[in-house]
């Protein structure tokens, strides 16, 4: 589903990743692991051109992607992004901010696309909430409404930017449940995050990042219990 | 008591003058603010935009117009240019007003645009979203609620500084109240009828940009519980 090919990026002078390969299939969900700086929310925001590598290959689906040639906003929708500060659009209330990308980018029909933002806020559970403004929702719902949002744009993938950072502990829960739940559906994915419980659940693969190079790769089951690499060991025994 | 029989002598002979001059500097200002809008509107996306050349016209403009005075800037245009265009003093004090308060407003919705925080464009672009729709749908209607507050204050700004056209003989109401006290020798009590008649405006203004503040203040519960 991604492929990923000799990836790197810099800011200014610095290197965030250095010749990244990171191969994604179809319903895997890989879980990216790193301390801060480590270059893994540069690799996703890379993923979809929140961020443009100036070398390497980024393939999606079968389309190698060249950001001066490819339509960038038609692949965009193919990949769903949820941001650490969710990002919902405060002037419009829950349903209008789900429907917002396929009535205008889509050019879904109105009906079609509420009846559609009504199944996946059922999905999340907040299909009471429809009518609220971002601001009157707490940091959980907020968080499940941008997964609804993504998702209303029947993508491919799912990228995950440190989805539950932001959130006040007992909140935690209630997003990773839907995360959870979208991982059985079988969607593909691609998570930045600190919970490793949840990366031991869910996760196909864990992918462990370091000064921009992956360092080690495995199943979850594998990295945890038996790390290979010290920074890996040192990493967890922080973190767990 | 000298001072209130004053007042009203002068409100019994010259409150029809004066009310038609309100109409003057009000008309003046709405046109002014009118077009200065348009002239904001289009150099906010010259200063915001991409293209360095887009830039630099942006940076003359609003550099020249906030460096000078406005009264230099109304006579430029009618004494200045009459060689080469003659207008009459309407056209130039209200051109002048737009083209002065235009680099002001230009500054203000640029820094409203640049306040949205820039997740919002991302969040925006990963859903697939063009640049221009994004700033369209997303970006703008939140940049323009927090320019009221700010443009609330400009207008409030251009109205009075409106006053200045007096002097290309625009008759205002700052230019009445020159023209009555110059007949009845009472300034004290002249410039006192004359500053009510701004306050009264500028009050009317404020009131009704703190109604439309509040009603374009969406996102904000509105009695519904927070959940």
């Amino acid at each position: 589903m991604i492929n990923v090919r000799n990836l790197s990026k810099s800011f200014g002078g610095l290197q965030v990743l250095k010749n990244i390969d990171l191969d994604v299939k179809n319903s895997e969900v890989v879980v990216l692991i790193g301390a801060s700086g480590s270059g893994k929310s540069t690799l996703l925001r890379c993923l979809n051109f929140l961020e443009t590598a100036e070398a390497g290959e980024i393939t999606i689906g079968d389309e190698k992607i060249n950001p001066a040639t490819t339509n960038l906003n038609k692949m965009r929708e193919k990949v769903g992004m949820v941001f650490q500060h969710f990002n919902l659009f405060p002037h419009m209330t829950v349903l209008e901010n789900i429907i917002e990308a396929p009535v205008h980018v889509k050019k879904m029909g109105r009906d079609q696309a509420t009846t559609l933002a009504v199944e996946l806020l059922k999905k999340v559970g907040l299909h009471d909430k429809a009518h609220f403004y971002p601001d009157q929702l707490s940091g959980g719902q907020k968080q499940r409404v941008a997964i609804a949002r993504a998702l209303a744009m029947q993508p491919k993938v799912m990228l995950f930017d440190e989805p539950t950072s932001a959130l006040d502990p007992e909140l935690v829960g209630e997003v990773l449940q839907v995360m959870k739940d979208l991982a059985l559906d079988g969607m593909t994915m691609v998570i930045v995050t600190h919970e490793m419980g949840f990366a031991r659940e869910v996760a196909s693969r864990v992918v462990m990042l370091a000064d921009g190079h992956i360092i080690e790769e495995g199943r979850p089951e594998e990295i945890f219990a038996n790390p290979k690499h010290e920074r890996t060991q040192r990493f967890l025994n922080q973190i767990l | 008591m000298d001072f209130l029989q004053n007042i009203i002598g002068i409100l019994s002979e010259h409150g029809l003058a004066f009310l038609q001059a309100s109409w003057m500097t009000i008309s003046i200002t709405i046109i002014s603010l009118l077009f200065a809008m348009i002239i904001g509107i289009i150099f906010a996306g010259f200063k915001i935009s991409s293209i360095k050349f887009l830039n630099r016209v942006a940076d003359l403009y609003i550099g020249i117009i906030r460096g000078t005075p406005l009264i230099v800037q109304i006579m430029f245009l009618y004494y200045g240019i009459a060689n080469i265009l003659t207008l009459n003093s309407f056209t130039a004090g209200a051109l002048a007003l737009s083209i002065h308060t235009g680099a002001y407003i230009a500054e203000i919705f640029r820094g409203a645009v640049q306040s949205i925080d820039r997740g919002q464009m991302e969040a925006a672009r990963s859903l697939g979203m063009s640049y221009p729709l994004a700033m369209r749908r997303i970006i703008f209607p939140q940049a323009l609620k927090r320019a009221i507050p700010p443009l609330g204050n400009q207008f409030i700004i251009s109205l009075k500084d409106s006053s200045l056209v007096a002097y290309i003989a625009v008759t205002d109401l700052y230019n009445t109240a020159l023209t009555v006290q110059g007949e009845n020798y009472m300034p004290f009590e002249t410039y006192f009828v004359v500053g009510l008649y701004y306050l009264i405006i500028v009050l009317i203004f404020t009131w009704f940009f703190n109604r439309l503040e509040k009603k374009l203040d969406v996102s904000k519960p509105k009695g519904a519980a927070i959940a």
